[in-house]
């Protein structure tokens, strides 16, 4: 039954009183990408945390390769190691070098040797272009390249799908850039990710869908070519014009990117 | 360029250099000091750094229990857990030391006579310190960021895998200069050890004070330097030296 990675079904969550999450659905195929975007608050990262449960949503399915992560008896460190997360602050473990902060979890959660994890961790280096760093601890790297070592660490792991929780919104504007680059090679070359973000360059330049969240709920979703040209609801139209005010539209990068 | 760290190894052997050179000085200028600090080691150096030694081990097997129960314990444990640390910390050592040597008899029946002191003290500082080694515990367990335990458990590691393998391994780093103070603490309160008999550096030097009357004051002066001297280099060793490799790394923060 599965041509979907993922699939995510009526999530609701809440905090006590607060409702954050009212009914949310989506599903991704192999090789897609698809970009969740919308005002802070909506739900967005709240989102994201519930898809690999380290925030267990109240209500709803998700279903990883047609496994239904909310069902009983399933491993959920498995499914996590097949779900790979980048964070806002990259969330690195300081105690160790850039390479071991990839190495680990290959070798606790993979149990792979430390030679092949070695290896596998160098591999994943390579892929952001930071293989030169790999001795490093991360307070001795900038925060773009500290972003890109938290990418190699999902990486590393094989998984699924990737999700992305707004990886450039804690960057100094010009180290951003290094960062959409990377996501977008892994993008091209047909890395299956969910992506939070406000960069619409990024968006407009490979996602397959993109998906607007505001209050809990889908407002509307659709290609980028359909947002950028005739957004339906006025609080896209609004929320979008905003957004190119502020961040641009990065049409440089794209230009590069191509 | 040297390193901060290079730097601070470097000024920390001239210190040790100095420490020694002037002690070697002191003792050729007066023979008599050097009578009076080998009479001091001998008989009590060992004492002191069994019992400081001691003290402290057991205290940081229950220390980091403590800490455990108060952060990941049930509300009953978190409990049980800090009411041990306010009440510990509230009785001073001696007491301590009288209560399970001549409060509580029978405690020790199953040790050799000569030996139960030893373990009263060491008993003593061990149930004090742990107090204090949870607190130091506890601070360096919750400073390791949530963020970083998410990201464990986002790779699949479990909980306890991310405990040993993420928050530890920076806890203890962590908690390192903390902890050289307390052994800083430990030691000099084992100086308690005389009030039950023990001979140990304190109680050497007051018996030979004693035994020549002329001295006393001197052999209380070589008392304190031993014990500066089993201290200070220490602390400044891994207290200093580990802040400010900690900050290398950007953990904790502190100065």
């Amino acid at each position: 039954m599965d041509e979907y990675v993922l699939r995510v079904n009526d999530i609701w969550k809440s905090y006590d009183d607060l409702e954050v999450l009212k009914g949310v659905s989506f599903e991704l195929k192999r090789q897609e990408v698809k970009v969740i975007f919308g005002p802070s608050g909506s739900g967005k990262s709240t989102l994201l945390r519930c898809i690999n449960l380290l925030d267990p949503p109240q209500k709803g399915e998700i279903y990883l390769s047609g496994l239904n992560l909310m069902g009983e008896h399933v491993d959920l460190n498995e499914a996590r190691s097949k779900i790979g997360m980048v964070f806002q602050h990259f969330n690195l473990f300081t105690h160790l070098k850039a390479i071991d902060n990839i190495s680990i979890a290959l070798r606790r959660v993979k149990k792979l040797t430390k030679e092949e994890a070695n290896r596998k961790a160098l591999e994943a280096l390579e892929r952001v272009k930071l293989a030169k760093w790999a001795d490093h601890y991360p307070a001795q790297l900038s925060g773009g390249q500290q972003q890109r070592v938290g990418i190699a660490r999902a990486l590393a792991m094989d998984p699924e799908v990737i999700l992305f929780d707004e990886p450039t919104s804690a960057l100094d504007p010009e180290l951003i850039g290094e960062v959409l680059q990377v996501m977008l090679d892994l993008a091209k070359s047909g890395t299956t990710m969910v992506v939070v973000t406000h960069e619409l360059g990024f968006a407009r330049a490979v996602a397959s869908e993109m998906i607007f969240l505001g209050e809990g709920i889908v407002i509307e979703r659709g290609t980028p070519d359909h947002f950028f040209t005739s957004p339906k609801s006025e609080r896209v139209q609004q929320f979008l014009k905003q957004l190119t005010i502020l961040y641009g539209t990065h049409e440089k990068l794209l230009e590069q990117g191509d | 360029m040297m390193s901060e760290t290079k730097k601070f190894l470097k000024s920390f052997l001239y210190l040790i250099a100095g420490i020694i050179i002037s002690l070697i000085a002191l003792f050729i200028l007066f023979p008599k000091l050097y009578e009076i600090a080998s009479y001091i080691t001998i008989h009590g150096l060992l004492a002191t750094l069994l019992l400081t030694a001691l003290g402290l081990i057991s205290g940081f097997a229950l220390g980091i229990t403590l800490a455990l129960m108060r952060i990941y314990g049930a509300t009953e444990l978190r409990w049980l857990a800090s009411g041990y640390e306010k009440l510990l910390r509230g009785i001073p050592i001696l007491v301590l030391i009288y209560i399970f040597l001549y409060g509580t008899p029978g405690l020790f029946f199953y040790i050799d006579l000569r030996y139960r002191p030893i373990a009263g003290v060491v008993l003593a500082l061990g149930l004090r310190s742990a107090a204090y080694q949870s607190q130091i515990f506890r601070g360096a367990i919750l400073s390791v960021s949530s963020g970083q335990i998410e990201a464990a458990r986002a790779l699949g590691m479990t909980g306890s895998q991310s405990f040993r393998h993420i928050v530890m391994p920076q806890a203890l780093r962590l908690a390192l200069p903390a902890w050289t103070n307390e052994y800083a603490v430990v030691i000099k309160d084992s100086s308690f050890a005389y009030g039950v008999g023990i001979v140990e550096m304190t109680k050497a030097g007051y018996d030979f004070g004693v035994a020549f009357r002329e001295l006393w004051a001197v052999s209380l002066g070589v008392v304190t330097i031993l014990y500066f001297i089993f201290t200070f280099p220490i602390t400044r060793l891994f207290g200093e030296y580990q802040n400010k490799k900690l900050k290398k790394l950007g953990m904790g923060g502190g100065s």
